[in-house]
């Protein structure tokens, strides 16, 4: 803070500096315009503050207004535990409804489950090495590296990558749940290290030395003590790391691809996700209704499907962020050095 | 062997108390829990995973009832892949045609023409949506995956594409302003910019044109509703339209949007914007209404159906089986609108699967058919094949083998 | 329970465990390296074609992409990283200074009770999927937005970049930088508010004793504290702003131009947005095509990164 406390020194004198040579005490008390001034510049300042964070907070709100007003238009229970077969155009269904989203709830917790599953153990066991095994070496400091790269790669590219992957290992044409997992995991895999590497880094070193001096192993350690004090930590940064891919549309339209009834097979078949499912009815945008039918044909059902769909999605995502947090919350370390 | 319970007393001496003793009781518990949760909850899914099928509405099934072939039920998973512009018409497909074969899964993803044929060429998918017929190339290539003989194409979907514009006090719903297609090319190549333009006035003496600039809005996506287009301005207005026919929009004007969606958004967020897009999706914007003749046609199936029937089928296209419409855009067909896109549908005459060959014949057969196009007319806006254009396609549909 | 039993018995049981451990651990940690040699290694399999192949067959791709503009992979590919970079700078250079700002006035001058409830909401804000702010943009905000670029456009023309007539719609590099900067604006915020709160206290107290005003603390104490944090934020907000698809390619209207006309439509386009347009229609070429470019995308991210955190340790150090 030194450099701080110079640069302080050097704004109150700055006037000053010209006429150095004579030392005038005097000078350095505040002359009244001069405090006026400091404190139209903090009332300026705070007001400008304040100001941005009004303009900021007016599109965020608006986008969550649009999404809830057009949302819960549409969403109801049908809405919830039927799939798009069978529906025709913009004419109800024999249940009432107009399809549903049940398949793409499915889809998006198997894929993103998927996801989870190769993510969390590679990611835990990244993060035991950096900072347990090789805190501060060198090859440790590479990987940190890559993992700070890995966390930059755009998901549209971790898409091309499952789809190269799967095109040249398995053979083209390729669609399942699964592929569109790797691609998530991809993007989830440096969250995950990054989360777990801050809570490895908190867990007090008392306690790795006591059980070092108790005789335990150094992998007993870390099982037993040190994953287990971070615990809650590293699930709530699980939990966070879902929140971030279980939204994503990019890579999964070229992975796991597209259907209107439900797949629970994670491994064969197309699967539809939620974001997919919004971003597909968003393209058609409308439907005809045939000159016979009955008053209950919607032709802009496929927005309000979209809307409804986005709603869900935003739930989701807000209830798993809110579980992260009470974990995080609830089970916190509360040793603190 | 010291061991880290929290129960046993004696482990907890060693230790800051705060962390362990509350912690890991609670996390074993809560594990257990969560491990519960989770197995219920894959077993929900599963349970889920049967019902949620929406049976087939009784207005659409008697309508898919009535084409009840005397053909055996088929049964089985089939997957089809391809152009989005088909999207509402197979949805619409395959609920009728599953209310009659009610043991058949089919699923349709609308990844694009250019995806769909890639993945058919692969041998993933039945059957290939796509609005650009098969190229020599790919004929060739389709040898490998079909059990013998190639890949042939077959126009299923044909739907007209309009010209929509935005512009206050002359536009709404069955609005129409009338062009040639000399002053359609002008404006999309940017050469006409202003709404009050001489070559529009005069078309439309009784409207009262704003002077108001001319915003161009055209798909930003490769895509074959402006490769149809396109073709159709090229071939009216050749001096107007020089460049090279693509499925991507070629030149610098005006704004670029993606997909249908895109461009019927774009068009109806501004004053004095221009577009063109699948007419089913036009709702309260104005259409032009297209010159053909001496007569200005504004877009409907039925003036669609009529340039088809007016164009002669492609005999360049090489492989056999192959039904390709080379759309006579210049026709002066009384009532027709020749601004239309052709989507087909790519199989092959054999498959590897018997099954798989029944259910393409099966298929196509229903879709052809006089229900299948009144169901895509009803839902989709599209229109309906005529019966000499229906009568070409059963005869390569018939050379499916199904042994 | 009763494996555990059985290793309790044996005394010094966890030698072999150990070493395995470690080499499991060290494994996942070479992982890392092995995955991002393997993005690297099938992309540029799958691009192979475009590189060795038929290069007559690639011109005739690259121009039924482009409707003739380019005819090689660099005419291509560089206007399209050129408007990556371009849209993602401008919506950092808009994120940067709203999210410092809603940070200071979460951690600083809002009372308690207020800071936790707009800490939350900015949190959830971070995790509201892309394709979502895409449809918000393109329905809502793209109208809503017109009058003010064409003010900007009428009054500000003179400068270069907002050279006018504004685009209407508004579908330019200028809308889609400010929904970007939506995007990025939670992210940025959450971690610079936690940089800040983290402040120690003690420094704060010292400034505000030497009768420093609000504004001067924060100068003095604040914001050097967080700098580094905060450098390493936007960074974190650029990558996710490069990347991003599915919002852009939702409203930008697209063109291939070294411009910086970012209130007209049809200049820029970014590259992830254009492997996402292109895709579906493009043939097994055209894909090796799209994912070359999406390599370059790869490339660039990489760059972005490295620099960022040789700024961090700098900044830092």
């Amino acid at each position: 803070m030194m450099s701080a406390s110079q640069e302080y020194a050097q704004a109150a004198g700055e006037s000053l500096m010209k006429d150095a040579p004579v030392i005038d005490f005097d000078k350095f008390q505040p002359t009244r315009s001069m405090i006026a001034r400091r404190k139209r510049k903090d009332v300026a300042m705070g007001a400008l503050i304040s100001v941005a964070f009004i303009v900021a907070l007016i599109p965020l709100f608006s986008v969550l207004w649009t999404t809830i007003a057009n949302g819960v238009k549409r969403l109801n229970l049908n809405f919830l535990s039927y799939n798009m077969s069978g529906v025709i155009g913009g004419q109800p269904t024999a249940s009432g409804g107009y399809g549903g989203i049940q398949h793409a709830i499915i889809g998006t917790l198997e894929i993103t489950f998927g996801a989870l599953v190769i993510s969390v153990p590679i990611g835990i066991m990244c993060s035991v090495f950096l900072i347990e095994y090789s805190r501060g070496g060198k090859f440790a400091k590479a990987i940190g590296l890559l993992v700070d790269v890995m966390s930059g790669v755009p998901s549209i590219v971790a898409g091309l990558f499952a789809f190269s992957m799967f095109t040249i290992l398995v053979g083209p044409g390729t669609f399942n749940g699964f592929e569109g997992s790797v691609a998530l995991s991809l993007l989830m895999i440096p969250t995950v290290v990054k989360s777990s590497e801050e809570m490895l880094k908190i867990v007090p070193n008392d306690l790795r030395e006591a059980s070092y001096a108790l005789g335990v192993t150094k992998q007993r350690t870390i099982t037993k003590i040190v994953l287990r004090t971070a615990l809650p930590g590293i699930v709530s940064g699980v939990i966070l790391a879902i929140a971030r891919v279980v939204g994503e549309t990019a890579p999964l339209l070229m992975t796991a691809g597209y259907i209107s009834t439900t797949n629970v097979n994670l491994f064969s078949g197309q699967m539809t996700t939620l974001p997919v499912y919004v971003y597909q009815e968003y393209s058609k945008l409308k439907v005809a209704c045939p000159a016979h039918a009955s008053a209950a044909c919607v032709t802009d059902i496929p927005m309000q499907r979209a809307w409804a769909a986005a709603l869900v999605l935003i739930v989701i995502v807000l209830i798993l962020n809110l579980i992260g947090r009470l974990v995080a919350r609830v089970f916190a370390v509360k040793a603190e050095r | 062997m010291f061991m880290m319970r929290g129960g046993s007393p004696e482990a907890q001496g060693g230790f800051p108390p705060d962390v362990i003793s509350e912690g890991f009781e609670d996390m074993r518990k809560n594990l257990l829990v969560r491990s519960i949760a989770a197995v219920s909850g894959v077993a929900m899914l599963a349970a889920l995973g049967a019902c949620g099928n929406n049976e087939p509405a009784s207005g659409s099934s008697n309508a898919a009832g009535k084409s009840a072939s005397s053909a055996e039920k088929i049964s089985g998973e089939f997957q089809g892949a391809g152009a989005s512009s088909q999207q509402s018409a197979v949805e619409a497909w395959i609920a009728s045609y599953q209310a009659q074969n009610p043991d058949a899964k089919i699923s349709y993803n609308p990844s694009g023409s250019g995806a769909g044929v890639s993945t058919f060429l692969t041998g993933a998918t039945a059957w290939a949506g796509s609005d650009a017929s098969l190229s020599d190339d790919e004929v060739q290539q389709s040898s490998k995956v079909c059990a013998s003989g190639t890949a042939f194409d077959v126009p299923v979907y044909i739907s007209p594409i309009a010209i929509v514009f935005n512009l206050k006090g002359v536009s709404g719903k069955d609005k129409h302003l009338n062009l040639d297609g000399e002053t359609i090319a002008k404006i999309f190549d940017g050469k006409i910019t202003k709404w009050n333009d001489d070559a529009i006035k005069q078309q439309n003496p009784k409207v009262d044109l704003p002077d108001t600039a001319i915003t161009v809005v055209h798909r930003s996506d490769k895509s074959g509703t402006t490769k149809n287009f396109l073709s159709y301005v090229k071939d009216v207005a050749p001096d107007n339209w020089s460049y090279d026919l693509s499925e991507n929009w070629p030149n610098e004007v005006g704004q670029g949007a993606k997909g249908t969606d895109g461009v019927i958004n774009t068009v109806s967020q501004a004053d004095g914007t221009i577009g063109y897009a699948d007419a089913s999706k036009a709702g309260d914007l104005g259409t032009v209404a297209v010159k053909v003749g001496e007569k200005y046609v504004p877009y409907s199936a039925e003036a669609a159906a009529k340039v088809v029937d007016a164009s002669p089928l492609d005999d360049t296209a090489k492989g056999d089986n192959r039904v390709v419409v080379k759309l006579d855009h210049a026709t002066k067909a009384d009532g027709a609108y020749p601004v239309v896109l052709v989507s087909y549908d790519v199989v092959c005459p054999t498959y590897k699967d018997a099954n798989t060959a029944k259910f393409v014949k099966s298929w196509l057969t229903y879709v052809i058919s006089e229900d299948g196009q009144q169901v895509a007319a009803d839902n989709a806006g599209s229109a309906p094949m005529s019966d000499t254009l229906r009568a070409k396609v059963t005869k390569s549909i018939d050379a499916i083998e199904t042994k | 329970m009763s494996s555990e039993k059985s290793t309790l018995d044996q005394p010094v049981g966890g030698k072999s465990a150990d070493k395995i451990f470690k080499w499991i651990a060290f494994a996942c940690g070479a992982l890392i390296l092995v995955v991002l040699a393997a993005v690297f290694l099938f992309l540029f399999f799958r691009a192979w074609p475009l590189i060795g192949g038929d290069q007559n067959a690639n011109r005739a791709t690259i121009e039924s992409f482009t409707g003739g503009k380019a005819h090689n992979f660099w005419q291509y590919v560089g206007p399209l990283a050129f408007g990556t970079v371009l849209v993602a700078a401008l919506a950092l250079l808009i994120a940067f200074f709203v999210s410092v700002g809603i940070a200071l006035f979460i951690s600083q001058y809002a009372p308690k009770g207020l800071a936790t409830a707009l800490s939350m909401i900015v949190d959830l804000l971070a995790a509201i999927p892309s394709v979502i702010y895409g449809l918000w943009g393109g329905i809502v905000l793209v109208p809503a937005i017109y009058p003010f670029w064409n003010w900007v456009a009428k009054y500000l023309g003179w400068i270069p970049l907002f050279k006018g007539p504004a685009a209407n719609p508004a579908r330019t590099v200028a809308t889609v930088a400010v929904v970007l900067a939506v995007m990025i604006l939670p992210i940025i915020t959450s971690m610079a508010r936690d940089v800040y709160l983290q402040t120690p206290r003690l420094q704060q107290e010292a400034a505000l004793a030497l009768g420093a005003t609000k504004w001067e603390m924060i100068k003095l104490a604040v914001l050097p504290f967080g700098k580094s944090g905060v450098v390493s934020a936007s960074m974190l907000g650029l990558g996710r702003a490069l990347g991003e698809t599915m919002a852009v390619l939702m409203i930008l209207s697209p063109g291939l131009h070294y411009s910086f006309k970012i209130l007209q439509a049809s200049q820029n386009q970014t590259i992830a947005a254009n492997i996402a347009a292109q895709y579906p229609e493009a043939n097994s070429l055209g894909v090796s095509t799209l994912i070359a470019t999406g390599l370059v995308l790869f490339l660039i991210t990489f760059i972005v990164n490295f620099i960022a955190r040789k700024i961090t340790q700098k900044v830092s150090a």
